[in-house]
């Protein structure tokens, strides 16, 4: 009754979760109060998701999870047993950015990089559901993250620069 | 490890997680969006024995809309409450409300019901939910009893729910035809819990008259406020300039808000005043609409 018997290690209060992370599927044994954060870097070893307040507040933990942009300090990995992961890692493709990341470095959008990951990760989920045409827009679109050197301007420019070529692309196909 | 050990259960259907509720009494904690909960067991100012997670029952992950009103079962995200353009349409006020809740990231995993339970005084649902006349719907090895949205909140985290009992559904009574609304608040920051937040509804009478008007606020007390004095003054009037101002004048005059971290007792009552004004201002800008067609 209480947790899946067969996946569970009742004695070290693990248990098995299979997921998905940037498209490929393994299963891993996990401390139930282990958070998704820490599973992604430290078990994974996928260290380009960071950790800032821990408690839900600065946004640089964002990662994707079945299309939605999530805290990942926020859930149990436990929690993200059999759903599709997305962090960092998976955006650029054989070590070529993708072209939000190109944006972002065109448009000096960061500076240390600290958050970078996280607002990739919210940026990334926001612009499948449609495009950014105006300034307030993106500043809507960052609103959930904080940057706490960079500031905003560049990222602001490197999302209507993307939203632009993303809208210009379909309409010269 | 930011949480201290505890015991996870994942039931998949209600009753099993009533009967371990029951077992477990108050040593164990329900977690849903757990996007108040994991931020306090991470700072360890909550460290329960149990967890019990109701993400994977299926049965309260179902809202539906009918000609009696809205009802969203615990396991419902506020984003896809926010995201509902028939929800939107049906109780605007509802749709406002959500898009200051929180970020978009935390809406995508907080649940309806996990914030009415949790009770925040300052958190936009709680008042919304008094202002349409919700009622809580709550279960417990014994049954079903169901509590009105204005009896519902006790205290500043702290709600009618007994340990042993789920909240598994809110139903929001359908509007009155030509019923207006208007979500308003001050926060210092985008996404931040509101300094105050004020949730109105009326309907406007064929001489262009407000009637039924409700005013309820958010952060100025440790449960919702309905502000009856106020609804007083605006009842059967125009809410012309005139009438504004008065209220605005009245709100603070009578109000002693809660002070805290975030500002004084006075500022809040200010604020409250500027809320409440913008609130009303919003329903005139609905009068014309609300005599067409609808
Ligand atoms: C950075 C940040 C900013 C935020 N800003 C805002 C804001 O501006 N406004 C706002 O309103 N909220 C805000 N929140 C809180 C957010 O809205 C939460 O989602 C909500 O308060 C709790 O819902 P949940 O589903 O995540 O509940 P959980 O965190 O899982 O649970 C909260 C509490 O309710 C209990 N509980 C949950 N569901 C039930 C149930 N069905 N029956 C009985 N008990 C239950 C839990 O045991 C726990 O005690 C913010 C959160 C963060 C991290
Ligand atoms: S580390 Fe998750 S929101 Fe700050
Ligand atoms: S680039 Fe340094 S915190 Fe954003």
């Amino acid at each position: 009754m209480a947790v899946d018997e067969s996946r569970a290690d009742p004695v070290e209060d693990k248990s098995w979760i299979s997921v998905t992370i940037n498209g490929s599927k393994q299963d891993y044994l996990v401390e139930q109060r282990l958070s998704l954060a820490d599973f992604i870097r430290n078990q994974v070893g996928l260290k380009g998701t960071h950790l800032g307040c821990e408690h839900g507040s600065c946004g640089a933990c964002t990662v994707i999870i079945d299309d939605r942009a999530v805290r990942s300090c926020l859930m149990f990995a436990v929690q993200s047993d059999g759903s599709s992961i997305e962090t960092v890692e998976g955006l650029a493709i054989d070590g070529v950015l993708s072209p939000l990341q190109e944006s972002f470095q065109a448009n000096h959008a960061l500076q240390c990089g600290f958050c970078t990951s996280g607002f990739l990760m919210s940026l990334v989920a926001r612009l499948r559901e449609g495009p950014i045409d105006t300034e307030s827009e993106a500043r809507e679109a960052l609103s959930g993250n904080i940057c706490r050197c960079t500031g905003y301007s560049g990222m602001v420019a490197a999302i209507l620069e993307q939203s632009n070529s993303i809208q210009g692309i379909k309409e010269n196909s | 490890m930011k949480s201290a050990p505890f015991k996870y259960y994942v039931p998949s259907e209600i009753d099993e997680a009533l009967e371990l509720l029951y077992q477990l009494g108050d040593e164990a904690k329900i977690l849903a969006g757990g996007q108040s909960l994991v931020p306090m067991l991470n700072y360890r100012l909550l460290s329960p024995a149990n967890l019990l997670d109701i993400n994977r029952v299926s049965e309260l992950k179902r809202y539906s809309l009918t000609d009696e009103g809205l009802k969203i079962g615990a396991g419902v995200r506020q984003r896809e409450i926010e995201l509902s353009p028939e929800i939107e349409l049906a109780f605007p006020v509802l749709h406002q409300a959500l898009t200051n809740v929180a970020h978009v990231q935390i809406r995508n995993r907080g649940t309806i019901c996990g914030s009415l339970a949790h009770a925040d005084s300052a958190a936009e649902l709680p008042s919304v939910m008094v202002a349409l006349g919700a009622q809580m719907v709550i279960r417990s090895g014994v049954g079903d009893r169901a509590v009105k949205a204005e009896e519902f909140f006790k205290f500043h985290l702290t709600s009618d729910l007994e340990p042993a009992e789920i909240l598994t559904e809110v139903h929001v009574p359908k509007l009155p035809a030509k019923t207006v609304g208007a979500f308003e608040e001050v926060t210092r920051r985008k996404g931040d819990f509101a300094l105050v937040g004020a949730a109105l509804l009326g309907q406007w009478d064929a001489n262009g008259q407000i009637q039924n008007c409700r005013i309820v606020c958010s952060g100025v007390a440790p449960v919702p406020l309905r502000l009856r004095f106020a609804e007083d003054i605006v009842n059967g009037t125009d809410l012309s300039d005139q009438v504004l101002v008065n209220v605005q004048q009245s709100v603070m005059d009578s109000l002693d808000p809660t002070e805290d971290i975030h500002t004084s007792s006075h500022y809040r009552k200010i604020v409250t005043g500027v809320v409440v004004r913008r609130g009303l201002s919003r329903l005139v800008d609905q009068r014309g609409a609300a005599n067409g067609s609808r």
